[in-house]
């Protein structure tokens, strides 16, 4: 084990100095903040989780998973709890919730009359609520804090392990599988005609889904986590036709708001998690109006020129 | 050549949500040749296809495809199938070319471990190759890059036929590939599956348009939740027969009568 936490922080102070020469190149007011270890920790970790949730979110927004993605975040909770109460790493009981809510919420869609929405609302709000019934007795408010709406500037080295590892599984899932992957956002009928077995696409893409939200816990928190696995992809979805323009584009603004949101949380001094998803809610909104095809300046320029 | 049946089913029945939509149907599709599924709406026409591709799961009955396992046939790439346009969710940001290209991803499993690593313009050239002569013989070449979203309406078919024909299956399950298609278009894509049959393919068409169907199937299917009739197109597309089918359904639902 020690072993393991050896090779771990090494990898993570190999990757930390490789970052370092990126920043180095950078204007001094904006590379200063990251003379602070914690800030590096930090830079490190957003740039993880906004790439791994940007390239995520694609698959939801096209799938319309948005609100499952807002249950299984919701469903972690209890999981985080109930690690705390046994003394588990905390994303091993986040990730059985979580997991367990989305075979939850198939199964209700699956064999009662209850329509998927509902079977959602209420399975995570239950397991929202069961979270914050075991934290309110064992933990204190600025923990729950924590988990509710991130803390990216004391990420653990653990955490941070966690977050890379999630990055790498996630980036090799989806190359090794793009295809099946990608037919089975599109069409699901035909990759089922081709022989793809599609219950298996469709869980496996769920603990995608599950891992990601649990390795951005500790920046973004519970809550705003959803705002990161929708809003790049949304953005991404108005610049560009095509697929794997779309995947790249969308962990660019996934990145590039978790970095943006950390200088701005540092000079301000506001929260980080909700700094960050601001960001990427202005570059939406800059998307919404300027996108060359779908945006709604051309949009109106168009309407005109067709008067 | 050989007396295996492309789609063999004893005693079928299915069920959508607890629905019973088809029961307890027998029938028998010869390889090779061109079946015509004629219905009223809600007839479960598109579910007796459905079967086929795995989309609904029998509640009953068995059903053979190529004389094996429907499943199996599917994981071969016998089986090709074009949905009803509205199934399919045109504002995804694919061109048509990589519509087109999502009917080799089945056959793409027999490609060497490497060549699946990459994206297709390095990989495996039979596939780039079958995709661009699906797309000449929907005449749609032009139109290769063009994301889906903007095509019109009878593009829009003639993509997903490219997207079966790119398969190169020995069964064409089609749903509906004439709906909403103008005359032009039409005539493409019925001399575009003559020529399929031609080649030794089995056409499996479901079609609210009785010309066509008179046309070209060398056989129709009367289905209304059950089999009504199964027989020659002048045989079952006559007035007493098309009656029969009507009954039971309150009419004959939309069917296109007359030229």
């Amino acid at each position: 084990m020690s072993l393991l936490e050896g090779l771990g922080s090494g990898l993570i102070d190999a990757l930390l100095a490789l970052l370092m020469h990126g920043v180095g190149l950078l204007p001094a007011s904006l590379a200063e903040p990251f003379e602070y270890r914690f800030m590096q920790r930090a830079l490190l970790t957003s740039i993880l989780v906004g790439g791994i949730c940007g390239l995520l979110s694609s698959f939801v927004v096209l799938k319309r998973w948005s609100l499952l993605g807002d249950a299984i975040s919701h469903a972690v909770l209890p999981g985080v709890a109930i690690a705390y109460l046994l003394g588990w790493p905390f994303f091993i009981g986040a990730f059985i919730t979580g997991a367990l809510t989305s075979l939850g919420i198939g199964a209700i869609e699956r064999h009662t009359r209850i329509k998927s929405d509902a079977a959602m609302g209420l399975m995570f709000t239950a397991a929202f609520a069961l979270g914050i019934v075991i934290i309110s007795q064992i933990a204190s408010s600025t923990h729950l804090m924590h988990i509710l709406f991130g803390n990216v500037l004391g990420v653990q080295t653990s955490a941070l392990l966690l977050t890379l590892l999630a990055g790498v599984i996630a980036v090799l899932v989806i190359w090794l599988a793009f295809r099946p992957l990608l037919l089975y956002t599109f069409d699901p009928q035909q990759a089922q005609a081709l022989g793809f077995n599609i219950t298996l696409i469709h869980y496996g893409l769920i603990l995608l889904l599950t891992l990601t939200i649990v390795a951005s816990l500790e920046t973004v928190g519970i809550i705003l986590v959803v705002a990161m696995l929708i809003t790049p992809g949304a953005t991404a979805h108005l610049l560009t036709d095509r697929f794997k323009p779309m995947l790249v584009i969308a962990v660019l603004v996934g990145i590039v708001s978790a970095v943006a949101g950390l200088l701005l949380s540092f000079h301000l001094d506001v929260a980080s998690g909700g700094a960050i998803v601001l960001v990427a809610t202005a570059l939406f909104c800059l998307a919404l109006i300027a996108a060359p095809k779908h945006g709604l300046l051309v949009r109106l320029w168009q309407r005109r020129a067709a008067e | 050549m050989t007396e295996i049946p492309a789609i063999e089913a004893r005693q079928l029945s299915v069920a959508y949500h607890r629905q019973p939509v088809l029961s307890d149907i027998s029938l028998t599709l010869p390889a090779g040749q061109w079946t015509a599924i004629v219905g009223p709406n809600g007839a479960g026409k598109s579910s007796l296809l459905k079967v086929v591709t795995g989309g609904l799961k029998p509640l009953r009955g068995e059903l053979r495809v190529l004389g094996g396992n429907a499943r199996d046939q599917r994981r071969a790439g016998k089986v090709a199938y074009m949905p009803q346009q509205e199934q399919m969710e045109w504002d995804f940001p694919v061109s048509v070319q990589e519509t087109v290209m999502t009917g080799r991803y089945g056959l793409m499993r027999h490609d060497a471990w490497w060549q699946r690593m990459l994206p297709e313009r390095w990989a495996n050239p039979l596939h780039r190759l079958a995709v661009d002569e699906a797309l000449e013989a929907v005449d749609m070449q032009a139109h290769a890059a063009s994301p889906i979203g903007e095509l019109s309406g009878g593009q829009k078919k003639r993509v997903m036929l490219a997207r079966a024909l790119a398969q190169q299956a020995d069964i064409l399950l089609l749903d509906e590939p004439l709906a909403g298609v103008d005359p032009p278009s039409e005539r493409l894509i019925l001399d575009m599956l003559e020529g399929e049959r031609r080649a030794g393919r089995t056409i499996v068409m479901v079609t609210h348009d009785l010309p066509s169907a008179r046309r070209h199937a060398d056989q129709v299917a009367l289905i209304n939740q059950t089999l009504v009739g199964m027989g020659s197109p002048t045989e079952m597309l006559s007035d007493a027969m098309l009656a029969r089918l009507a009954v039971g359904g309150s009419t004959a639902g939309g069917l296109r009568v007359a030229a």
